[in-house]
């Protein structure tokens, strides 16, 4: 890829405040004096207030301090720090001075959305807008360089930046990003600039730290619920743990003179909130106050029910096409030989260690809220719409989030409640906190599939046809039907598509993906990762399956059918060959191996364990690669890959709810579990980037890890676990 | 009104006997690094120190305290953040998004202080905190690179 000359939309540019207000600050139409609100507002203090902005992304203080803005939520996936390498590139600033800042959904919808999209989901914070901000930055650095110019009465051309310094090349005079940026503001952004060739990028690439740590490690750093306002008082909630189901009655009176009670609350037409002083006085008062549920039409939905629905969607007769090449059935017809497996995928939390909470403080002219969400214009507009306020009179706060995973992107429920107990006590700031057994109860869950596999094989043992036919929830039926194609959720079908960034990794002479939509009342979310996690289980399990049909190395099985795949074919070829595929595994460990292109990205594991005689699973090892394109910061990568083997692998080992009498039956880590430290593998991982795309990072490899410790387990135990989560399957060989 | 000894510090608490240790550092003392996750015991969030002992505050009645015991938060494990767990975790990029991070640091630091030098295996049995982001791997080598520190300053 060379150089990349892009031109800029002047509007983009020109809309601009003289100064970056402090309302950048997370407490900007509050008098701030508890320590926690003064954490809270992070770098925008009072210099920063009288610095004029470069531009949109760009401010830098007279001290040389450059404060870059980052539109999109930083969860831990280390989003911040890759999108402040990006601007920072191209800007060519000191990296050692670099601090950010979130500018607030209000704020860009006052300017035009100059920060474009806040959403950060789909592992699109960097592919999403790599771009846009590597040209805010490069736009900053040409307008830094005029400045210089400008005061020395030089052209620009004979200026160059590099550190956050100018340097006058003929001469060798030189000054700094602080001094000049005040002029810098002043001056119309170039029309065009150029974006430099990723061979030239000196920031993108490097394993530099994150920008976001030392706080993480001393409790300095303030999460939603940590927020402290002045006059704030605490909401505890509770919901109808039945799905769909309304609040009836409550008795306030039996718990208004408990301690620290303020005020019992009708929220929304489901729940009931207590506010008091504290949290854990209304929490204490919540358990005790009488409340009456209409349970409504699901009271008597079940996991078997949903079982009965799924089933009866495998076989069919209509369903929405994925994908299709040849003719599946007519090639399983005349194929030598046959197999058929069915799967199972149930419900699974999002279990984020910081529970669902929102801040807000409403008044007739003005609502404003402080939460974690991973998309800032989606939480405004739920404020606007909980508030009965135009968003122009509404604001949010981003917070740094601990953990969201696709819980706090879409859905905005708890802010939405949140500003519906402010709007009842006006004036004053609640601060809304779930229990975790709210958060377990009312989650957005991960959408229950099963799949049917039929896999035909011809005389010399090679796939001729596969028939893919999934039942089950469609999460765009639910979440975005706008985003539906023709009443079609494509986003169910990811893994497993004819091309784009769910591609599958095959080619199939004759292939049917189809997809029987059985939607239960059961609320399904965006879940890290989203259908690859199924999919890839089902499909990676099942070639396995077909080759161990035919007596083949399922490495060779999958090669014969990669030719056209041929970065799919790269990281698995990785990870057998990083893992010793054809050598023997230590005595008792056995190999299993997954592929999968998901959220742009091509990855790949080789997973190693063993099973006890007793059944007891241990994963020794697993070696991961990921091609995402462009690797902007391979330690964070490393990071992310390690993470989502948790978050996989937890689902894998343990991650299920199942529906009693219309609810949720788990309630918390006890019913909920999470893997440990203790059951962590080591992990090694191959960051592989072949340039040319843009690819995820923080959800395509959980893809992997659940299918190739699957295979791994079919080696070991000759077991093929076809219903997860594994906790409920016996694997001992006794 | 209680008294209790927290980083250091005597402090009065003026709340009901039965409230969990753990809301009285977030909201009585304003000390928030101590997190609230699960409420029963589990997930380690909320992990503080007893007398140098790792203790999951969210099912600690304050009532059940004396003024003679010791309580150690994040906030006090180290006076400027230089604690050898501290800079391991610095050094290493251990947190991701952070939440678990006290709870987790914690657990690590009360096992330093029994073991100075802890196997993989000590640690697995005594950091038994919940991490949804999954820094398991970065939290053991923290807990060895802090060996490693702890024993350079020593020599």
């Amino acid at each position: 890829m060379k150089k990349e000359r892009v031109s800029i939309s002047r509007r983009e540019f020109l809309i601009r405040s003289t100064t970056v207000g402090a309302g950048f600050s997370l407490g900007l139409y509050l008098p701030l004096s508890s320590h926690a609100a003064m954490a809270a507002t992070g770098s925008a203090d009072e210099v920063s207030s009288s610095v004029p902005e470069v531009n949109a992304w760009v401010v830098i203080k007279p001290d040389d301090t450059v404060i870059i803005r980052i539109a999109r939520s930083e969860m831990g996936q280390g989003t911040l720090t890759g999108l402040a390498q990006l601007v920072a590139e191209e800007l060519e600033c000191d990296w050692s001075k670099v601090t950010t800042e979130y500018p607030t959904p209000g704020q860009n919808l006052a300017r035009d959305r100059v920060w474009r999209s806040f959403s950060t989901g789909g592992s699109q914070g960097i592919r999403g807008s790599h771009e846009y901000v590597r040209k805010g930055g490069a736009v900053a650095r040409e307008m830094l360089i005029e400045a210089a110019a400008e005061a020395w009465g030089v052209p620009n051309d004979e200026c160059s930046a590099a550190a956050s310094v100018i340097t006058h090349k003929p001469t060798g005079r030189t000054t700094t990003y602080g001094k000049v940026a005040a002029a810098a503001a002043d001056l119309i952004p170039p029309l065009e600039v150029e974006l430099k060739d990723p061979k030239d990028w000196k920031l993108i690439g490097k394993p530099v730290k994150r920008l976001d740590t030392v706080d993480k490690l001393t409790g300095k750093q303030v999460f939603g619920t940590d927020l402290q306002l002045p006059g704030m008082l605490n909401a505890a909630i509770k919901a109808c743990p039945t799905f769909g189901g309304k609040l009836e009655s409550f008795d306030a009176a039996r718990v208004i003179k408990m301690p620290g009670v303020h005020k019992v609350v009708r929220v929304e037409d489901d729940a009931v909130a207590v506010v008091a002083g504290t949290w854990w006085q209304a929490k204490t008062a919540l358990d005790a106050l009488p409340i009456n549920w209409d349970k409504g039409p699901n009271a008597g939905l079940n996991s078997d029910s949903i079982e009965q629905m799924l089933n009866e969607g495998l076989t069919a007769e209509e369903a929405f096409v994925g994908n299709r090449n040849g003719d599946a059935s007519k090639a399983l017809q005349g194929a030598a030989k046959t197999v058929e497996a069915t799967y199972a995928y149930p419900y699974q939390n999002h279990a984020t260690m910081e529970p669902m909470n929102a801040t807000a403080r409403w008044t007739r002219d003005r609502c404003e809220v402080w939460c974690p969400t991973q998309n800032g214009e989606a939480a405004l507009e739920a404020t606007a719409e909980a508030a009965g306020l135009p968003a122009s009179q509404c604001d949010v706060y981003k917070i740094h989030l601990g953990g969201g995973f696709g819980r706090r992107g879409a859905f905005h429920d708890f802010v939405k409640q949140a500003v519906a107990i402010a709007k009842q006590m006006p004036g004053t700031p609640i601060k809304l906190l779930w229990t975790r057994e709210e958060d377990m109860q009312h989650g957005h869950y991960h959408p229950i599939t099963k799949a049917k596999m039929v896999g035909g094989l011809d005389d010399k043992g090679d796939l001729v046809s596969l028939h893919v036919r999934i039942s089950g929830q469609s999460i765009l039926a639910s979440v975005n039907p706008n985003w539906m194609q023709d009443g079609v959720d494509m986003f169910t079908f990811q893994g497993l598509l004819p091309e784009g960034d769910h591609g599958i990794s095959y080619t199939v002479p004759n292939l049917l993906v189809e997809h029987a939509m059985r939607n239960p009342p059961v609320p399904p979310g965006f879940w890290r990762g989203v259908n690859v996690n199924q999919n890839a289980i089902y499909m990676e399990s099942f070639l396995d399956e077909l080759a161990h049909a035919v007596g083949k190395d399922p490495l060779e099985f999958r090669r014969k059918l990669m030719a056209n795949h041929p970065k799919s074919l790269a990281v698995l070829n990785a990870v057998a060959e990083k893992a010793g595929w054809d050598k023997p595994a230590a005595k008792g460990v056995h190999r299993g191996l997954a592929v999968c292109k998901a959220f742009a990205s091509h990855v790949a594991a080789c997973a190693e364990v063993s099973v006890d005689k007793s059944g007891s699973l241990k994963i020794h090892r697993i070696v991961a690669a990921t091609d995402p394109g462009y690797a902007v910061n391979p330690q964070q990568i490393e990071a992310q890959v390690e993470g989502s083997f948790v978050f996989g692998l937890s689902a894998l080992l343990y991650g299920e709810c199942t529906i009693k009498d219309g609810s949720v039956e788990q309630q918390n880590f006890n019913s909920y579990p999470s893997m440990l430290m203790s059951e962590m593998p080591k992990v090694e991982v191959i960051v592989m980037p072949s340039g040319g795309f843009w690819g995820g990072i923080g959800e395509p490899t959980i893809a992997v890890a659940a299918p190739a410790v699957l295979n791994a387990i079919f080696a070991a135990t000759g077991k093929r676990v076809r219903q997860f989560p594994l906790k409920n399957t016996e694997l001992g060989s006794v | 009104m209680a008294k209790l000894n927290i980083n250091g510090k005597l402090v009065d608490i003026d709340v009901d006997g039965s409230t969990p240790l753990l809301w009285v550092l977030r909201e009585q003392l304003g000390l928030t690094g101590t997190k609230y996750s699960c409420g029963i015991g589990i997930c380690g969030s909320c992990t503080v120190h007893i007398n140098g002992a790792a203790v999951r505050s969210c099912i600690v009645p304050v009532s059940s305290l004396k003024v003679s015991e010791e309580i150690t938060t994040i906030e006090g494990l180290s006076a400027d953040g230089t604690h050898p767990l501290q800079q391991a975790w610095e050094e290493l990029d251990v947190p991701q998004c952070g939440y678990c991070q006290p709870g987790m640091i914690m657990s690590a630091a009360a096992l330093l202080k029994d073991n100075p030098d802890p196997s993989d295996v000590d640690i697995d049995a005594n950091v038994t905190n919940i991490c949804r982001c999954g820094t398991f791997n970065r939290v053991r080598r923290g807990i060895h690179l802090a060996v490693d520190i702890n024993k350079r300053g020593k020599s």
